[in-house]
Parts: C-alpha cells; structure tokens; sequence
C-alpha cells in the first residue's frame, strides 16, 4: 500500500509541477488543484496508513488510526477549494480584461518561426 | 486567562462581517471600520503593555488546554508585531477614506479581514493554524490587491496569486511531514520533540524546516522568491500597498519564530538549520533590492524594491549578528515598515500631483504643491535611505554594531553600506526627475493632494521621528524582545509546561 500510494503522490504531484510551469492560465489552475490533491494525500498519509482501526477511543481496539490528519485534509480541502474557484474566476476575468490567456497577460514574442501553434502553450 | 488576547482577531473578523451588510453605504462602512481600527490599536497598545511585564500569555481557544487544543500565545514580539500593524492599518484605512474605497463595495470588509488573518498569525501558537491565517490573510490580499480593476493590476494579481497557492501547497507539505515525526502542531510543543527527537528523524525534519525557510521566504519576499513582489505592490492601490509593507514582516515574522523556538537550540535535529542559508540569501536579497531600486520605472516600483531591501537588512542583522543583532533587526523591522508604509502613500500623492504622467520616473510636467511634496519625499528619502539623525539611521548603526566582531563583518559591511548609497542614488534620481526636469505646464488631470491625504503620512513619519526621540526606551524593548526571542525555554514552558507531563505520547507513534 505504502509503494502504491507514494508513487501515485510522486505522479501526481509531477503533473502538478509540470502544468503548474506552463505558459497559459488554464493548466496553471489545473496544475494547482492537482498539487491540491496531492497534498491533501500526502497530509492524510502522515497519520500513518491504518485500514480498519477506529479513530477514537474503545475498549477492544488494539491500534488506532490517527484522526487529526483528517481534520487537516477537510481544513485543507476547503481552503483549496475557496482559492481554487477564486483563481478560476480571476483566470477568466484576465482572459476577458486581456484578451489573452497566457499567464503575462500578453502573447509571448514569438523568438523564432520554427515554433508551430500547437507547441505555443509552453511557457517562455 | 484574559480574554484581551483574542481581541485583535475577533474584532476584525465581526467588523468585517458586519461591514458586509452595508455593501454600498458608504458613510456607515467608514465610520464602523475607522472606530473598529481604533479600538484595535486601543487594544494593541494595551497587548503589548501586557507583554512587556516579561511573562508570556497564552490563550487556550474553547479552553482546550495546549497541547491538545489551539493556543494563542502573545510575548513581547506578537505584541509588537500587533502594534505594528495597527498602527499602520490606521494610517492606511484613513487614507482609503480618501476615495479609494468608493471604488468598489466591500474595501472595508476586505480590509478587516486582512488585519484578522495579520494579527492572527502573530498571535496563533500553532503551526496549522498558523497555515490557515496565513490563508485568510492572503486570500484578503489577492481581493485588495485586484481591488479597483485595471489590466495591470489584474496580471500581477494572476502571478501573485500563483506563486502563494504554491507556496501553501509546501507549507501543507511541511507541516504534515513535521506532524508525522513529531506528532503534533503546538510550536512549542515542536520545538521540545524536535530536540529530543531520534536520529533517525533528523532528516525528515530538517526537511521540513527547510521547506518552511522557503515558504516563509515567499512571504518575505527573499531571493530568488522575491520576483512577484514589485509589481504586484506596484500595481496596488496606495493604502493597500501600506499595508502590504506589513505583510512581508509576516514571513518575516514566521522566520524569527521558527528559527529561534525549534531550530534555535544545541542538540539533535534541532541544531541551528537555517543560518548557513539565512545569510548568504539575505545579502543577495539586499544587493538586488537596492540594484532593482535603481532600475525602477516608476516610484511605486522604486519602493516595493525599497521593501525587499529592509527585508533584506532585517535577515542579515538576524543571520550574523547573534542577540544584538535581532535586538537590531527588530528596531530596523519597525522603522522600516512605518516608513515604507509611509512612501507608498506619498507616492500615490505625487502621482496625482502629476497629472497623467503619474509616477513614471522621466521627465513630466511640473507637479502641484511642489514644495510639499518635495519636502516630504526629501524627509522619507532621507528617513528609509539612512542618513543622520534619521531612525534609519540609528537601526543601520545598530545593525552595524551588532555584526562588528562577526566572521562576516566584511560582507555585512559592505553590503549594508554599500547598498545604503545606491538607495541614496536611486532615491536622488527619482527626486530630481520628478521634481527638477519638470516642463513649464501642470497637467490638466493633476490634482493638488487634500490635507486629510496629508494626516497619515505626517503621521507615519511622524512615528519615525518618534523612534529617535525614544530611541533609548525603544532599543531597551528589542533588547529584551531579542532576549526573550533567544530563550525559548520561557516560550516553550509557558505554552506547554503545565500540561506536558500528563500528555501521553501521541498516538500516530504507537497507532504504528
């Protein structure tokens, strides 16, 4: 459980960072929401992964899950959330105000021709 | 317990919501706020007077005792800081009542939660809840920054609000990874696991510190994280951009509390983590300030570099100059943040003096009130460059002194000194472009600054004038802040000595 879930944070956590580095707003916001998600994993993971243990105190329970990494992911989660709609309206309010979506605000100069369209969203 | 300490968030935070029910009436909104600002540095004033007695005070929220529940704890430092902030949101807020917030419905109300998530994070003993504060202030700040509209204003909000959601992103990171070794979020807490931590955790949890340093750089505004700052503040209206000076002294802030109470201490992973760092940054930080100052188009942007570089002196004096050298950084925090908060207003004045040519540093037209102005600018050049009988002066010399027998005396030197000039060339280029190589005619849109635009900025230099006149009394208070600040066994009984010994081990440990 312990490979499965590192390597789906290190997965996730890279697309973040690559989207995150990109040029145009969307998969910058894209991006954060996916680093978003990963976070939220990886402070849930910091309670120790436990399967079927209760989080608070019986009398039989032997070992317990730890419950205040999942009242910080539902913190978290929140918070995300909030920050994530306020970038999704300030991204479309950019793309209105500068009719342009790049991150800049203005379309990057393009440096050499050999640079087709679809290639354009890489950042500069 | 007094009940005083929880004041400086709750009285934001119900003003601000109160303040949302009189969206468009203006007056009422006004005079709520302003009255509600007072009472704050009623209330700060009293906070620090509190502090000062030497004690620390801790607040247990819901009565929840320490390490089990949230605590806010106030020493002399969150007192300053409270202070602080105060009084710069009140010059601040009565200059927006100026015109700024009829721009828009809710200044106010955003203006309010901006002093909550502020005062919250000075005050909170806990590092989550330190992470949720820093959340409320900065999503107060992407909404001031944004305040007003406008194409400029709109991309630097885009980056600025990027780099921050990034930012807490690592902080969630270090946080969870500092909770799993020491299982719990208590700073104080922290700083007795980390120290009595098993050698096989060091790793993890120098990790997370680090990672904490460049969270708390971002808010600081530090090399190389600093590349948001300039235009964003440059783009941000007057008042709101003087708070903002306040805002970086939040990094700032985290920094001296984190480096000082977890990692301040002699064994195990505890051992000094950030100061091979600390230094050789800050100097960077300094010397770009001071070449960006000199590179600035625009006044606005002049001085948002102005801010990077006393975050800069402030870092340096803390890195190389031990106790005295906090004592120092924190008197140099103080001067630095009235002063800038100060410029920034007088900025936007001359801007509006100038007519369409605003604050663009080339040649325009002649400027209303020119000999107002040019005083002012000539006291607050001489005041943030650090020139004689300035407090700019006295918190240079300070910083000085404290780092004279350092190993990095040279460097500390030089590059305070040094970078003291080129903020002198630059200032005296922006003076005499905007006030000397002016054409014959006024502009048709300038307009003369009104008295009441006058008030806060007399004010806040007025503030700085007071720091040399009661330098001596001043210096006692950093001298004991900076005392208290590097003992932080006081902080940590205080906060946790009463209930430790009954607190079992934390349940992730042996839930293993």
């Amino acid at each position: 459980m312990e490979f499965l879930l590192a390597s789906a944070l290190g997965i996730v956590t890279a697309c973040g960072v690559y989207l995150i580095l990109r040029g145009r707003t969307f998969s910058v916001v894209l991006g954060l929401s996916l680093l978003g998600y990963a976070v939220n994993l990886f402070i849930f993971a910091m309670g120790r992964l436990t399967s079927g243990h209760p989080p608070v105190i019986v009398d039989q329970a032997t070992s317990y899950a730890d419950p205040l990494p999942q009242a910080l992911v539902l913190t978290a989660i929140v918070i995300g959330f909030g920050m994530t709609g306020f970038i999704v309206e300030l991204a479309l309010r950019t793309r209105n105000d500068t009719k342009s979506d790049h991150v800049d605000g203005q379309e990057p100069e393009q440096s050499s021709g050999s640079i087709s369209a679809s290639q354009d969203g890489k950042a500069t | 317990m007094s009940h005083f300490l929880v004041l400086p968030i709750i009285l934001p935070a119900l003003t601000g919501a109160l303040l949302l029910f009189f969206g468009g009436r203006l007056a009422i909104t006004r005079v709520i706020s302003f009255m509600s600002c007072l009472v704050l540095l009623a209330i700060s004033v009293h906070l620090l007077s509190e502090a000062n007695l030497g004690a620390i005070q801790t607040y247990a929220l819901g009565n929840w005792s320490a390490p089990f529940g949230i605590v806010l704890v106030l020493d002399r430092l969150s007192g300053m800081l409270v202070l602080l902030t105060s009084v710069v949101a009140v010059a601040a807020l009565y200059y927006s009542m100026q015109g700024w917030d009829a721009r828009g419905k809710y200044f106010h109300a955003l203006f309010q939660f901006q002093l909550m998530g502020i005062n919250g994070a000075f005050l909170t003993g806990d590092l989550f809840n330190l992470f949720v504060f820093f959340e409320v202030l900065l999503i107060a700040s992407y909404c001031l920054l944004m305040y007003g509209f406008g194409e400029q204003r709109l991309k630097a909000s885009v980056h600025y609000v990027a780099i921050n959601l990034t930012g807490s992103a690592i902080f969630l990171i270090a946080v969870s990874l500092l909770y799993s070794v020491t299982g719990t979020l208590n700073m104080a807490h922290i700083a007795e696991r980390v120290a009595t931590s098993s050698p096989d955790d060091i790793a993890l949890i120098r990790s997370a510190g680090l990672m904490l340093l460049g969270v708390f750089g971002v808010k600081a505004a530090l090399f190389p994280l600093y590349f948001w700052l300039p235009t964003a503040y440059a783009s941000a209206s007057a008042p709101v951009a003087a708070l903002f000076a306040i805002m970086t002294k939040v990094g700032v802030y985290a920094i001296f509390r984190f480096t000082t109470l977890v990692f301040g201490g002699a064994i195990g992973a505890s051992v000094d983590l950030t100061s091979p760092w600390l230094l050789p940054v800050a100097l960077i930080t300094l010397l770009l300030a001071a070449l960006g100052a000199m590179a600035a188009k625009r006044l606005l942007e002049l001085i948002a570099y102005l801010t990077i570089a006393s975050v800069g002196t402030i870092l340096i004096a803390f890195a190389a100059g031990g106790t005295e050298g906090l004592s120092a950084a924190l008197f140099y925090m103080i001067h630095s943040t009235l002063i800038v908060a100060g410029l920034f207003l007088l900025a936007e004045m001359i801007s509006q003096a100038r007519g369409d040519a605003q604050d663009t540093l080339h040649a325009g037209p002649t400027i209303l009130q020119p000999v107002m102005l040019g005083i002012a600018f000539m006291a607050g050049a001489v005041i943030v460059g650090g020139l004689p009988l300035s407090s700019g002066f006295l918190a240079k010399l300070m910083i000085l002194q404290s780092t004279a027998e350092s190993a990095n005396m040279p460097w500390v030197w030089g590059m305070v000194l040094g970078t003291s000039l080129i903020t002198m060339i630059a200032l005296s280029r922006a003076g005499s472009m905007l006030f000397w190589k002016t054409s014959y005619e006024v502009s048709a849109s300038a307009k003369a600054p009104v008295t009441t635009q006058w008030l806060p900025v007399i004010f806040l230099f007025g503030c700085s004038l007071l720091m040399v006149i009661y330098a001596a009394p001043l210096k006692q208070f950093t001298n004991a802040t900076a005392e208290q600040l590097k003992n932080p066994e006081q902080y940590i009984f205080s906060v946790v000595g009463q209930t430790l010994d009954r607190a079992p081990r934390a349940l992730p440990k042996e839930a293993k």
